[in-house]
């Protein structure tokens, strides 16, 4: 500690680890955090249900989602990034997942809404299986921080069923 | 900086660090403010480079002895032998 550079060099290193052991003790404590989230997706109308010219099925929905995910914010939470899938099976598929809408919630305030809209991302089937397919409508969200670890997590709504026949 | 100053500069500068760190993530938890915690530390990292990387003069108290002209000039430096100049080898 024999000179100026030599102290200041010290110190930044100093100051600069026990930054980063700061953020990583306020990432540990996202685990304290119990959140307790709630939503519910609600298919309103089919606008259309086509078969398109290259042979896959097409399906244009109004949906109403609906969410309260205020406690998932922590002090250490940058945004929430929350998207709805929809899950269904095919002789194909086991699983056919597909994101039809998504959305940023940028603090706690935001965090409790309600949405009226169209799909926002197409609804294509890789083939034509759609014609009444049970499906489930998955509403999932990443929790992502400040600092550290990302936690996601996600909410399964079973019973919603395509038409029987183009519309 | 004398020997003892040096010490101290670095025991202030450990202290102080950690304890600012200590008060900015409590703070900031108990506010749930993330920015409260970056910016208490920040403060604390400038002042406690303002405490210990100047040259102050409390770092100076107990300065070297270094020995007196007239004792140093009573015990000549030994002279080197004149044989032992060779140029060192170079690898």
């Amino acid at each position: 500690m024999h000179s100026f550079g030599y102290r200041a060099n010290a110190l930044l290193t100093f100051a600069v680890t026990i930054l980063a052991l700061m953020c990583a003790m306020a990432s540990i404590s996202d685990n304290f955090n119990h959140p307790s989230p709630s939503a519910h997706v609600e298919v309103l109308n089919i606008n259309w249900f086509q078969k398109q010219s290259k042979g896959n099925d097409e399906v244009s929905m109004q949906l109403n989602i609906s969410a309260d995910l205020q406690s998932l914010f922590t002090w250490n939470t940058k945004q929430v990034f929350v998207f709805v899938a929809a899950e269904y099976e095919t002789p194909k598929n086991s699983l056919n997942q597909i994101s039809l809408w998504d959305g940023i919630i940028p603090s706690r305030e935001h965090a409790k809404f309600w949405i009226h809209t169209s799909n926002k991302y197409h609804f294509i089937d890789q083939g034509s299986n759609l014609r009444g397919k049970e499906f489930n409508l998955t509403l999932h969200w990443h929790v992502m921080p400040k600092t550290g670890k990302m936690f996601a997590d996600k909410i399964v709504m079973s019973g919603y069923r395509l038409p029987e026949e183009y519309r | 900086m004398d020997w003892q100053g040096q010490k101290l500069a670095e025991q202030l500068m450990q202290i102080l660090l950690l304890a600012f760190a200590v008060v900015a993530f409590a703070t900031g938890y108990i506010s749930g403010s993330f920015q409260m915690m970056v910016l208490i530390y920040a403060v604390g990292v400038v002042l406690t480079t303002l405490v210990t990387v100047p040259n102050w003069p409390f770092f100076n108290r107990h300065p070297l002895k270094w020995l007196d002209p007239s004792e140093a000039e009573k015990h000549p430096k030994p002279q080197e032998a004149v044989s032992a100049k060779k140029k060192p080898a170079k690898k």
